[in-house]
This record gives structure tokens, C-alpha cells and sequence, in this order.
């Protein structure tokens, strides 16, 4: 069954979750931050280490799995969520968990990605979005903003970028969330949530690429812009950062002063809310300025699996079969003759 | 009173159009025929567009079954009798006709609208242009809503029970009863028993006609074949093959895990499959055929048995992620249903040309083993087979099957489940190396000696927890090397590896006295075999030998090639395995006999072929 991950008082450490290998991204790299948060996460997914699988893509991300001491497999190019779905549905006793980057999950990877969302794969995807090809050495990405300069666009890049929330939203995903590199309690906090959703939970963490697109978040990490730019999600709260608050503006939502809005007119955040209209609204706050950007889980809401339902079709189909004497029926079964 | 003629063997045809329910027809006539015991071959000819306009000649559907006192091969090469229900499907089948073969027509349907929308200007029936056939002209359509009349349904209904009237006098024709088919109609439509019985009334309605109407002077008889007795059932290449994967299932005690997306001429095995969850197969329709293979190879990963299906453009997208799992050294069964290509090519025709893409059709040094089942009940046992290589070599497996033997019938004897060779694989749970201070570890890439096979630890195993990728890996620890000495000895480890997979000798079937051998694989067994016993029928020996294993192959074929001076090889594609055979045995005098027209060869094209290299070289 697939029932979701309780997370118990963990018995394994941080340290149980390091493997031999030596890790080996960029100094500097945002990669590091993720990899010691995720580590000191995992013991609280309550978990022994071999029920956990993590399965990447091709990028400096997707080298992930090499350095944690559970299942791992470093698969290609943009297909981990393929790999992790005939996991997920044939091994409903794994926690599965899809690294990928911003290349390998928006571009060459777009299909499976936006497949296994709305099929509501019990899968975990953090996408690492640096919004750069990094193993590559620096093109433009399907999350770089318009005008990049790059190597292979020395006149800037001219084709509009995805929004990765709004992607998976449109995707009908179930979990959708963001988180940041750098905050390792937020990133935790968001992984906690993650694992504790049933189905595919989307987690778009912002990663900096010191080597090829450094800085790319600097707005919401240094000290003197970040409280204008990042707006903290969180449930039953009336959205505020800084001295701005999120209102209800036409179709959508839009920032404005505290001191020209009422109380009242705050938009009060719920992840649950059925309606993706209001999770995408948010994810529209922030544009490719990062000038407005909620982190925090924007939409988490309950839908049957993918995996157990069809676990379920063949369960209840097979229980009880003795498949050697149903073979022999399906064999004799219909028009048949006998030659003496 | 009738006379009855004695036949040895008859090939019919039944054309119309494609709402006309002649493949059910077929199927009818073929079951009737099998009880008779009868052996048989049949193929069936469906239009390429879903819902081409009715009457034109892109709308016709055919079904030949070819049947006999004695073992046959094919579905034959002409038809002796053409049942036309429209002039499309006059139009379409005449062509195929053996010259002084049996027309029946429905004249009913021979009206100047439908002559003209087919482009005859003259009603074929009435000018002469049928002369050198036998013409039988049967009114089907009002024949059939005569004998309805007191149903209580339209005339429109009624008529569509004139493939039944055409059933019941062909079944007349050629001795065959109608049981079987009234069983089948009264299940068929049990919640609608009265178009039940008005079909029954068609069908016994035609048998009638042909006992009572003057055209129909002669009766034939077929008797009985004698085959090894034993319990069968007529089955589709596609069917046998979906089988074959619930029997590997059973064989090797694994879930297994269908990861497919829909493609002609494959997408039966994914519907065959889905129906069948009761044996533990789960079936995952795909967004595209990389995601279908990536959750199959996901699903081995877990310790399932991972199937994937397709035809040549799905293969060739897979490509990448076969190569993957070459890498990763992970079980998978990987079907072709080979169509005519390239691109879409002809969805619905049959070709042997992925054969090159299935040896080599991959980045970098990926061999895999190649499997070709060579009829459609031998799709059965050629999963079995795949499914050995894959889990005891923990390789993909290609097997390649076509369009003909996807869709062609003939009868099977059915095996005994009891009989299933034992595929059962041990998953490694257990730690199988020390390291240097004397700690017990898991080597994910230490192998079995004599198989070269890594061991196969599933995700959920305690303490072997270990990471596999693409990325080079050192034999051994499977850590990531870049180290040069370590890559050529993983690319040759892997190659050995397949190479050394045992696959039965090659069977030579030689009469003495011949310098010729024909050699062939995959669907052409039929058509060939039926051509070398024409040969010897009348007096020309010639040696055959047919190709199952085509990665690695048989040991002694190199043995067997070098006994004969020519080696002829027929295949539907440009001379894929002759070339293989030309750089694999240098020496080989090998000439190829090649056509790429979409249809299987057929016999007599065979016999003559392989009559001029025996006499002229
Ligand atoms: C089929 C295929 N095409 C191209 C590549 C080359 N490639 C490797 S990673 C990558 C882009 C990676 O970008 P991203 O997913 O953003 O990961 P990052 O390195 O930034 O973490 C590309 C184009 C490949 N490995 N495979
Ligand atoms: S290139 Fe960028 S993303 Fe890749 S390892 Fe270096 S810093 Fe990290
Ligand atoms: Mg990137």
C-alpha cells in the first residue's frame, strides 16, 4: 500500500545517509546545501534506508543519488520520472523520490514530467532549478530569462520561459511547492510536506550556479532585498512580506501596500483550496524578476494515486489465482479441438 | 442430387467492405474448419484508414485461410475462391485470383452506382470479363432479407446478416457444419437473442441455398489432417506472444510489467495483456514509447519481469534507454512488431528490415540478444526464450516479430502449463565481498563467472543498498570510473557477455544430394518451407535451415554455411542478414532473394527463385 510516509522520531542519522563517494559539484554550488538538507531529512521520513529510492536524470543535479546511501539510479536524460513510475506502481513499499534539473525536467523531460503529475504518481520530483544547463557549461535554460547572453546565445536568448509552478499546476499536480537552496529550515520544511503527500508532490528548489549563472537569486537571499522579494506561504495566514500584502485583483491577485489595503482584504493562504485558479494566481506573483516570489507549499491537495489504483486493479483481479492452472483455462479457452 | 469432390487442400477469400464483418466471417469459417481437423493457416487483410467511405476499393477487408488434408505453411499464395460481397472488393481481390478459380458475387450489390464508384464502366459480372473464372452469382443482400422476413427486424438489419447467408453457403460448399458458429452467435449476443436468431436463420438459410440451388452442382470435400494429436486452437501471432509473456511470468514466478503505447501492428499484445491482470501483469499505457520503456526498466529495476512492445518507430525511440539498461546490465524484453518502414511508412504491411536496428541500433557498444519467433504460435515460445536470456543475463532481449505474424492464425497445440521451463532468478540478498579491512560489502557489478551476470539486488533489500547509472562504471564496485583501461574491459565484459549466452545448433533439414542450402529467420519460415517441399515434390533437393537466435547465433553456423556452395536468403528487407553473414563468415557465397513490398513472399515466387540458383548458380 501506499499510504503516506509518517515520519516518526528518526533512528538513522544525517551521516547514515552519506555514501562513499566523494561529492564532486563546483565549489560553491547551491547542490551542497540541498544534498546536507536532504541528508538530515531523510532519517525523518522514519525510513530504513533500502526502502528509499532516488532516481535522477542526466545534469550535475541528477548526480545526486550517487551520494546518498540508499537505491539510486543516475538514469537519462530527462526520463527519471518514467523510471521512477514503473517503480513506484510495481514497488508500493518504496518511497521514491526523482532528482532532475531545470533542463532535464522542462525541456527534454517536459512530457514525463507533466505525465507523471497528472497522473498522481507517488512520487517525490525536486526539481533543481538553476535556471542554466550546468553540466553542459552554460546555455540558456527553459527557465532563463528572456535576453540571456550565453554561449549559445551571444545575442541574448529570445524564446519565452516556462514558470514551473504554473507548468505543474496546469499539469493537474496535487503538491506543488518552492523552496530555496539556502534555507535549509524552509527547504526541510517543504520536504517534510512533500513526503508526507500521497501522490506526486512537485518541489522546484532555486539553486544558484556560482559557475555559470551566479546569482541568479540574489534578490531573495541578500539581506537587503529579500524581505521585499520573498513572500513566505504560509496556511491560515493573511499573505504579508515586508510592508506589502497579496489581494484578490480582477481574475487574479496582485501586491499592493499595506497601507493601501484593508485588513480584511488580505488573501488568507490555503494550500487545499480544490480550484488550481488560486495556487496558479500565486504562482503568477513572481515573474522572471523574482520580484514578488512566494515560497512555501501552494497547493496540496488529495487525489487517488496512479500506482494504487492500478496496484488495486491487479490485486483484486489476481487474488487467490493459482496462475499455473489459470494459464492452463486461458489456454484451452474458447474454440478448441482435440486430435486423437 | 450433389456431387461431393474429393480436395486435398483450398484457399478462399473472403472480401467486402469493411462494415461487411468478413474478418468475423473468416474467424467463423476457420473454427468450423479447425473442428473439422483440418490444418490451417489464415491472414487477414484490413483496411489502413479506420473508417475508409463504404464501397470505395481503400474500404475492402479480406480474410484468406488456406486449409488442408496435410500440414501446411501459409495462408497460400492465391485464393482459389473469391467470395466479393461489392465490386470493391471484386476489384481489390481479382487481381489475386488463380485463373480458373471460383467467383461468387453478390449481385445485389453490383448496382451502377457502386460499379462506378470503383471506376467500372461496364458491370464485370455481365461482360464477359469473368470468363476465364467461374462465375457464381448469388443475390445475397435480398436472398438474405427473403429468408428474415418473418423476424421481427428491418430490412436494413436483415441485410446486415448477409455475411452469415455467405458463411452458411460456403460452409455448405465445403462440407464444413455449423455448430460451432451458432454456439458462438447465441454467446455473442446473448442480451440481444433476437438478432441472434436472426443470424442463426442467415447462416442456416445460406447452408440451405447451396443445397438446393442449381448453381452449386458440386460439394467438396476436405478430409481431415493428421496431426500429432493433442488439444489446439487457432491463434494470431500477437496473441500467442501476449500468452507467451503471462506464461514467462508464471515460468519465472515475477509480477510482470507491460509498459506499452498504442502502435500498429503491436498494440494487440497491450490490449491482449490488459485483459489479463488476473496473472499479475500490470499494464501501463505510456505517454510515449520512452516513458513506456523507462517505467518497464523501472519495474525490472524493482524485480518485476519488464516488457516493452512497439513497432519500428516506437523502437527506435527506445533506443536510448535500451542502451541504458545494456549499461545498468538490468533484464527487459523489448518486442518489434516489425511494419513497413521507414517513417510511417505501411502501418499495416509486413517487413523484416529492423533487423539491422536491433543489432545495432544503439549508441556506443550495445549488443543485445535478438530472438525471432518464426510462426504465430512460435511467438510463445520465443517470449519464453527472450525471457531466459533477459533475466539470467540481465540483458535487454529483442524480440522481433512482423505484421504477418502478428496478425496471421494457424493452429497450436497447446502445452502444458506443467511444462514450463523453470525461469526462476535469484535476487542477491546477501553481501558478496569483503573489503580491505574486512568488511562484508555488496559489489553490485561482481559477476557469475560463468554467465558474466551482475547480481540482482532489488531496491527494499537491507544493506545492499547501492547506486547504478549510465555513466561508466568500475567492474566490480560499480563506482564511476573514467578509467581507460576499465571502459575497454566493461565494453568487452559486456559484449562476452551476450556473446556467450548458449542458443540451440543450428537444425540443417538436408536431403543428400544438394550443394544449396536456403536460409532464412523470423516469418519467412513459412513461405520458404513451403517452397523447398514444392522443390522436392518435384525432384529438386535443396538443404534449409532456419535462424531463431540472430544475437548470438548459433554455434555451428559457421560450420553449417561452409558445407554448401550457395546460400540463398530470402528476407523482406535489402539483404539485412546477408550482410551479417557476409562479414560474420567471409567466404560464404551468399544471395540474397529480396523484396520489400509489404506482403509475405509467397511460395510459388520462392520455388522459382530458388530454382535458378540450383540450375544456374
Ligand atoms: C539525450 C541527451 N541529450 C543531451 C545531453 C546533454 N546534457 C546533459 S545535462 C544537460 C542539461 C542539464 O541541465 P539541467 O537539467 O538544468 O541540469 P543542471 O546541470 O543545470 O543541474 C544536457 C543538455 C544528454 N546527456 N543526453
Ligand atoms: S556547473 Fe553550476 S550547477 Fe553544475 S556543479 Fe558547477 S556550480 Fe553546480
Ligand atoms: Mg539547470
Amino acid at each position: 500500500m501506499a499510504d503516506a510516509v509518517k515520519l516518526d522520531a528518526p533512528k538513522l542519522k544525517a551521516k547514515d545517509f552519506k555514501s562513499d563517494q566523494e561529492v564532486r559539484w563546483c565549489p560553491g554550488c547551491g547542490d551542497y546545501a540541498i544534498l546536507a538538507a536532504v541528508q538530515s531529512f531523510l532519517p525523518e521520513l522514519g525510513l530504513e534506508r533500502e526502502k528509499i529510492a532516488f532516481v535522477s536524470g542526466i545534469g550535475c543535479s541528477s548526480r545526486f543519488p550517487y551520494y546518498l546511501n540508499t537505491y539510486g539510479m543516475h538514469s537519462i536524460h530527462g526520463r527519471a520520472p518514467t523510471i521512477a513510475t514503473g517503480l513506484a506502481t510495481s514497488r508500493p513499499d518504496l518511497s521514491v523520490w526523482v532528482v532532475t534539473g531545470d533542463g532535464d525536467a522542462l525541456s527534454i523531460g517536459g512530457n514525463h514530467l507533466i505525465h507523471a503529475l497528472r497522473r498522481n504518481v507517488n512520487l517525490k520530483i525536486l526539481l533543481f532549478n538553476n535556471r542554466i544547463y550546468g553540466l553542459t557549461k552554460g546555455q540558456y535554460s527553459p527557465t532563463s530569462e528572456p535576453g540571456k547572453l550565453t554561449k549559445s546565445t551571444p545575442m541574448g536568448s529570445v524564446d519565452a520561459p516556462f514558470n514551473p509552478l504554473s507548468l505543474a499546476l496546469g499539469s493537474e499536480a496535487t503538491f506543488v511547492a518552492r523552496t530555496l537552496d539556502s534555507d535549509r529550515a524552509h527547504l526541510q520544511q517543504v520536504l517534510r510536506a512533500a513526503a508526507e503527500h500521497e501522490g506526486s508532490a512537485f518541489v522546484e528548489i532555486y539553486q544558484n550556479c556560482p559557475i555559470f549563472n551566479d546569482n541568479a537569486f540574489e534578490v531573495l537571499k541578500s539581506a537587503e532585498t529579500r524581505d521585499e522579494a520573498i513572500i513566505r506561504l504560509e496556511n491560515g495566514q493573511p499573505i504579508r512580506f515586508g510592508d506589502r500584502a497579496v489581494v484578490q485583483s480582477g481574475y487574479g491577485l496582485e501586491v499592493k501596500d499595506v497601507a493601501d489595503v484593508d485588513e480584511s482584504d488580505i488573501v488568507v493562504h490555503k494550500s487545499d483550496v480544490d480550484d488550481p485558479a488560486y495556487a496558479f494566481a500565486l504562482s503568477r506573483l513572481s515573474g522572471t524578476e523574482l520580484d514578488h516570489t512566494p515560497i512555501g507549499v501552494f497547493r496540496s491537495v488529495e487525489r487517488p494515486t496512479y500506482d494504487e489504483q492500478v496496484r488495486h486493479q491487479v490485486e483484486e483481479a489476481s487474488a487467490g489465482v493459482d496462475r499455473k492452472g489459470a494459464l492452463d483455462r486461458l489456454l484451452n479457452s474458447g474454440d478448441t479441438w482435440t486430435v486423437l | 442430387m450433389n456431387t461431393v469432390r474429393q480436395l486435398d487442400r483450398v484457399v478462399i477469400r473472403f472480401a467486402g467492405d469493411s462494415g461487411d464483418g468478413m474478418q468475423l466471417t473468416g474467424d467463423r469459417f476457420t473454427a468450423e474448419t479447425a473442428k473439422l481437423g483440418n490444418d490451417l493457416s489464415t491472414l487477414p487483410n484490413y483496411p489502413a484508414e479506420i473508417r475508409a467511405p463504404a464501397g470505395t476499393l481503400p474500404g475492402v477487408s479480406s480474410f484468406q485461410i488456406h486449409f488442408a488434408d496435410s500440414d501446411i505453411l501459409t495462408p497460400g499464395d492465391e485464393p482459389e475462391v473469391l467470395v466479393a460481397m461489392n465490386p470493391a472488393a471484386l476489384k481489390a481481390n481479382l487481381p489475386d485470383l488463380k485463373s480458373g478459380g471460383i467467383v461468387i458475387v453478390n449481385t445485389d450489390e453490383f448496382t451502377k452506382r457502386n460499379l462506378t464508384k470503383v471506376g467500372y464502366a461496364a458491370n464485370p459480372v455481365e461482360d464477359g470479363s469473368l470468363d476465364d473464372y467461374q462465375l457464381i452469382e448469388v443475390p445475397l443482400t435480398s436472398l438474405t432479407i427473403g429468408a428474415l422476413e418473418d423476424y421481427d427486424i428491418g430490412k436494413k438489419d436483415a441485410a446486415r446478416s448477409k455475411n452469415m447467408f455467405a458463411l452458411g453457403l460456403l460452409s455448405w460448399m465445403y462440407s464444413r457444419t455449423t455448430g460451432v458458429t451458432e454456439d458462438f452467435l447465441k454467446k455473442k449476443f446473448a442480451a440481444k437473442p433476437d438478432i441472434a436468431e436472426a443470424n442463426i436463420a442467415a447462416l442456416k438459410a445460406g447452408w440451405n441455398y447451396g443445397e438446393t440451388a442449381e448453381s452449386f452442382a458440386v460439394q467438396y470435400e476436405i478430409p481431415p489432417a493428421t496431426l500429432p494429436a493433442g488439444t489446439y486452437r487457432n491463434i494470431t501471432g500477437n496473441q500467442a506472444l501476449a500468452w507467451g509473456v503471462i506464461a514467462a511470468g508464471v515460468a519465472s514466478d515475477l509480477p510482470v510489467f507491460l509498459g506499452a503505447y498504442p502502435i500498429t501492428p503491436a498494440s494487440d499484445i497491450l490490449h491482449e495483456l490488459s485483459k489479463h491482470k488476473r496473472f499479475g501483469v500490470t499494464t501501463v499505457q505510456a505517454e510515449d514509447e520512452i516513458a513506456a520503456v523507462g517505467a518497464a526498466l523501472g519495474a525490472s529495476w524493482g524485480g518485476a519481469l519488464g516488457v516493452t512492445t512497439s513497432s519500428g518507430p516506437g523502437i527506435a525511440l527506445k533506443s536510448e534507454t535500451i542502451s541504458l539498461a545494456v549499461s545498468l546490465e538490468l533484464p527487459l524484453v523489448v518486442i518489434d512488431v516489425q511494419r513497413a518502414g521507414p517513417s510511417t511508412g505501411m502501418p499495416t504491411k509486413t517487413e523484416q528490415a529492423d533487423l539491422m536496428m536491433a543489432m545495432f541500433g544503439r549508441h556506443g557498444e550495445a549488443p543485445i540478444a535478438i530472438v525471432a519467433p518464426q510462426s504465430p504460435s512460435d511467438c510463445y515460445e520465443a517470449m519464453l526464450e527472450a525471457t531466459r536470456m533477459a533475466l539470467h543475463y540481465r540483458t535487454p532481449v529483442m524480440l522481433l516479430s512482423d505484421g504477418y505474424i502478428a496478425n496471421g492464425a494457424e493452429p497450436w497445440k497447446l502445452p502444458d502449463p506443467a511444462d514450463l521451463p523453470d525461469l526462476s532468478v535469484e535476487f542477491a540478498t546477501e553481501f558478496n565481498d569483503t573489503d580491505s579491512s574486512g568488511n562484508e560489502i555488496f559489489l553490485p557489478f561482481k559477476r557469475d563467472p560463468e554467465t558474466l551476470a551482475r547480481p540482482w539486488a532489488v531496491p527494499g533489500t537491507p544493506g545492499l543498498q547501492h547506486r547504478i547509472g549510465g555513466i561508466e562504471k568500475a567492474d566490480g564496485t560499480g563506482d564511476i570510473s573514467y578509467d581507460p583501461a576499465n571502459h575497454d574491459h566493461m565494453v568487452r565484459t559486456r559484449a562476452a557477455k551476450i556473446a556467450g549466452i548458449p542458443v540451440p545448433d543450428l537444425e540443417v533439414e538436408d536431403p543428400g544430394d544438394t550443394d544449396v542450402l536456403v536460409l532464412g529467420w523470423g516469418s519467412t519460415w513459412g513461405p520458404i518451407g513451403a517452397a523447398v517441399r514444392g522443390l522436392r515434390d518435384r525432384g529438386i533437393p535443396i538443404a534449409r535451415a532456419h535462424l531463431r537466435y540472430l544475437n548470438p547465433m548459433p554455434a555451428n553456423l559457421g560450420e553449417v554455411l561452409a558445407r554448401y556452395d550457395k546460400v540463398v536468403v530470402p528476407e523482406m528487407n535489402l539483404g539485412q542478414l546477408s550482410q551479417l553473414l557476409r562479414s560474420g563468415f567471409p567466404g560464404t557465397d551468399v544471395i540474397g532473394y529480396n523484396k520489400v513490398r509489404g506482403l509475405p513472399f509467397t511460395s510459388n515466387e520462392l520455388q522459382d527463385a530458388l530454382e535458378e540458383v540450383i540450375k544456374n548458380g
